[in-house]
């Protein structure tokens, strides 16, 4: 297969001794800089960005996919082990990973996180290799309508769900959607509450703000109050018999992975979508097709599972669009973009045929680099856990400080810190009223795409509602949300109809 | 205080760690020399035009060793760069913070109030003019400018042209369109260009008047088809696409690429950021990066840019008033 040799040409680039260090250098500085709390792929390949002159190109390329791949694992250590999501694509994960962790089964989450990651980022890498160019067709029919739509059923896959009391998720979702119209409408160029006229509303309210707010300062507090005697976090342990019985556990969960790794995968592909979504929807269909729903939230194993497979797997997928089509899916990639401009790459459809030397090398090197994710990750996890046994009095000083640092350190504005504070003190309020806060932090990051692509539609169309159920695409994944929507009422449908029919037989 | 002790501490620190190893410092004529690093603010956020070439420009430096200090980017990007414009305005004479502008430059304090009168900014250098062409899909069967013209006119103000945000630069060219033709469009705003350009490519949207750095890309794939362009000379990437003034159509508009620093910047600074984008616009890598883009790489500095920026406002408040009238 003519695939494969290109394969094996690039892996006789990156398995070159300096591309393999490269690869090591910017894995183990990207699991850093991913957990850290603030600081995403998007600071790390910033920062670098400009040192790439130094090797060659197709090294520089590895060196930066390195860093992205690295942060995405670290994503989840700050998410598991301080219940603050590192970047938005590991929001997800704190949903089951810090209850486990509160349980002291930490090292056990951080274990999932990891091999989760493996597997959606090799099965997405896999499907790249074969299907890039065949896929960026498809990348390419998703106009606003399919947008939308998918979006759509992301909001479904959580709203549907129930277990948590229905009229406060939709509560929750209406306050979230409103946050997300703050800063500057991009369809009429107006900029929309902004509460008088405060400059630092004019970019809008970012999800790291809110999310280092009421997981971050909100958990704290909370945490300060619940445990005046006994710390919350429970210390844990980590040996190899544990390692070895996490990864049996992760055995059971096939099925959820390899569902999360071909979700990840597409949706991340998709130039409007990317990673978040990809890890709610996952998060969102384990629990749904789970036997037992009602155990996630409280630290279900698989819950880790869900999300940190989708969303490696989709960063491997966002790379799709960016090197066939020249659109990044994402912050990172577009910097990864202009980097290939920079060194005189034009990425596009013309790319592969012209320069195949420095595709395949990239694509063989998200081989490499997910095995040295894995590697160094796995090595690293009795580290992280470590820092867990610290006097509570210390760590809650420290996660404060990392939240203040985190909300400040991207947009250098004070207004964000004060943002929040307010927002951990209206999160810690909203915990004790028993809301949840995840559709909360999921109608943020997903509220803007969707007003966007509604109105592009809306505009695109001369106002005709039915466009969205014109297109095959679109109407499918309609169809898809409305089944999401309904499932749950059948579900408690039947259950209602088998007393009935049960009861006169007795 | 803390707002910049934590600067200098996480990102300053970082990054100078990072260049200080390569940064053996260049021997300029001045006498002025930066002594931390260089901000650059740049007016967009993360991943648009704008934001990658700043960060060409950047690495240029960084690359060629043009500058003695580390240049930092930083976006303030908030309300179309209100946010990066009142920035520069509330650091009068601060000689360590240069800014990167497009053509919101002038559009942003126009349409809105936000205290900030470009006059008083220091002009450094405008390194290039970004150009605007008319965008069709390869597979639609408009050749010319006059099929275009026809086929909006048939649509009967139902033609999709996808574009930026309203009032940013795609928006006041579909405006100039619809002025010049006495035709009816339906503007569909997208977050960047890249997003419309592959609006345009999927079938989405019926034109754009894309950037040639947008579309290049798609345009090689022969998934675009060029129809006009809106220069007053054709451009060398596309000898064959006639302008819209040969056409006998007054269409010309520009986005502007410079570099401006705050009120009262010392003259040493100037010369200093002066000298450093002269020697930029002469290397290699900016050479053929505007070759392959098809970008004007127009270097001008000092009083006459300052009056080219006066004079493009001007512009830009007609355009924009023209805007309104319609709208309301």
């Amino acid at each position: 297969m003519e695939v494969l040799s290109l394969l094996a040409d690039g892996f006789a680039t990156s398995l070159s001794p300096l591309n393999l260090m490269i690869v090591l250098l910017g894995v183990t500085a990207g699991l850093f800089i991913g957990a850290m709390p603030g600081l995403g792929s998007v600071n790390g390949v910033a920062i670098v960005l400009p040192l790439t002159f130094i090797v060659p190109p197709s090294s520089a390329i590895i060196l930066l996919a390195a860093i992205y791949y690295g942060a995405m694992y670290g994503g989840a250590v700050s998410s598991v082990l301080l219940g603050i999501p590192g970047a938005s694509t590991a929001v997800a994960t704190t949903f089951d990973g810090r209850p486990m962790a509160q349980k002291g089964e930490a090292g056990l989450a951080l274990i999932a996180a990891a091999t989760a990651s493996f597997i959606g980022g090799t099965v997405s890498v896999v499907l790249f290799t074969l299907f890039a160019v065949p896929l960026a067709d498809l990348a390419l029919a998703f106009g606003p309508a399919e947008e939308f739509a998918l979006v759509l059923l992301a909001f479904t896959t959580f709203v549907g769900l129930g277990g948590d009391d229905v009229l406060k998720t939709i509560i929750m979702i209406c306050l979230g959607l409103v946050l997300s119209t703050v800063g500057l409408d991009l369809i009429s160029g107006q900029p929309r509450l902004i509460f008088g006229d405060l400059p630092g509303f004019y970019a809008g309210i970012s999800f790291l703000v809110l999310a280092i707010g009421v997981y971050g300062v909100g958990e704290v507090l909370h945490t300060i109050e619940t445990s005046k005697s006994a710390p919350q976090v429970t210390p844990a342990k980590l040996t190899f018999s544990e390692l070895a019985a996490g990864l049996k556990a992760m055995n059971r969960l096939w099925k959820t992975m390899s569902i999360g790794s071909f979700l990840g995968f597409f949706v991340g592909m998709l130039p409007a979508a990317g990673a978040t979504p990809a890890s709610l929807m996952a998060y969102g269909i384990a629990r749904s097709t789970s036997k037992e729903p009602e155990t996630f939230g409280k630290g279900n194993i698989e819950g880790v599972a869900a999300p940190e497979t989708a969303n490696n797997a989709a960063s491997t997928g966002s790379l799709l669009p960016m090197l066939t089509l020249g659109i990044p899916g994402s912050p990172t990639t577009a910097l990864l973009l202009g980097g290939m401009v920079m060194w005189g790459l034009m990425p596009g459809p013309m790319l592969f045929i012209e320069q195949p030397d420095f595709v395949w090398g990239l694509i063989s090197s998200l081989y490499t680099a997910n095995f040295a994710a894995v590697a160094i990750n796995l090595a690293l996890i009795p580290l992280f856990v470590w820092a867990l046994r610290m006097p509570f009095t210390v760590l809650c000083a420290l996660v404060l400080i990392l939240c203040i640092v985190g909300g400040f350190a991207p947009s250098q504005k004070m207004h964000d810190v004060w943002l929040i504070a307010a927002f951990g003190f209206g999160g810690y309020l909203l915990r004790k009223a028993d809301y949840p806060l995840a559709p909360l932090v999921l109608a943020l990051v997903l509220g803007p795409l969707m007003e966007k692509s509604f109105r592009q539609t809306l505009i695109a169309e001369q106002g005709n509602v039915f466009a969205f159920v014109e297109r095959p695409l679109s109407a499918t994944f309609i169809c898809i949300a409305l089944l999401f929507f309904i499932l749950p009422l059948l579900k408690h449908l039947r259950k209602v109809l088998r007393k009935d029919v049960s009861a006169p037989a007795e | 205080m803390i707002h910049k002790s934590i600067r200098g501490g996480i990102v300053g620190a970082a990054v100078t760690a990072l260049f200080t190893l390569g940064s053996t410092s260049l021997a300029s004529a001045e006498d002025w020399a930066p002594q931390k690093p260089i901000e650059m603010v740049i007016m967009a956020g993360q991943g648009g035009g704008a934001d990658r070439l700043a960060r060409l420009f950047q690495s240029i430096i960084q690359k060629e060793n043009l500058a003695s200090m580390p240049v930092l980017p930083v976006n303030k990007g908030g309300g179309s760069g209100a946010e990066a414009l009142r920035y520069l305005s509330d650091n009068s004479g601060d000689d360590h913070k240069i800014m990167a502008t497009l053509n919101s430059y002038y559009t942003t304090p126009l349409r809105n109030d936000i205290g900030v009168d470009i006059e008083e900014f220091t002009p450094i250098a405008r390194m290039a003019l970004d150009t605007f062409v008319l965008w069709v899909n390869a597979d639609s069967d408009i050749q010319t400018m006059d099929d275009w013209v026809a086929a909006v006119k048939e649509a009967g103000g139902t033609w999709k042209m996808g574009g930026t945000g309203t009032g940013q630069e795609d928006s006041l060219v579909t405006a100039m369109l619809q002025d010049t033709f006495d035709i009816e469009i339906t503007y569909v705003p997208f977050k960047g260009g890249g997003e419309v350009a592959k609006n345009l490519v999927g079938g989405h949207i019926d034109s754009t008047v894309n950037n040639p750095s947008e579309q290049m890309g798609f345009f090689q794939a022969g998934k675009s088809r060029p129809i006009a362009a809106f220069t007053p000379e054709r451009l060398g990437a596309f000898p064959d696409v006639p302008t819209a003034r040969e056409l006998g159509h007054d269409i010309v508009y520009w986005m502007q690429r410079s570099f401006v620093g705050p009120k009262d910047m010392p003259a040493e600074a100037v010369a200093y950021y002066t000298e450093v984008f002269r020697q930029l616009s002469e290397t290699e890598e900016w050479k053929t990066y505007t070759a392959d883009k098809a970008l004007m790489a127009d270097f001008l500095t000092g009083d006459e840019l300052q009056a080219y920026f006066l004079e493009e406002r001007e512009k830009h408040a007609e355009i924009l008033a023209a805007m309104e009238d319609e709208a309301s």
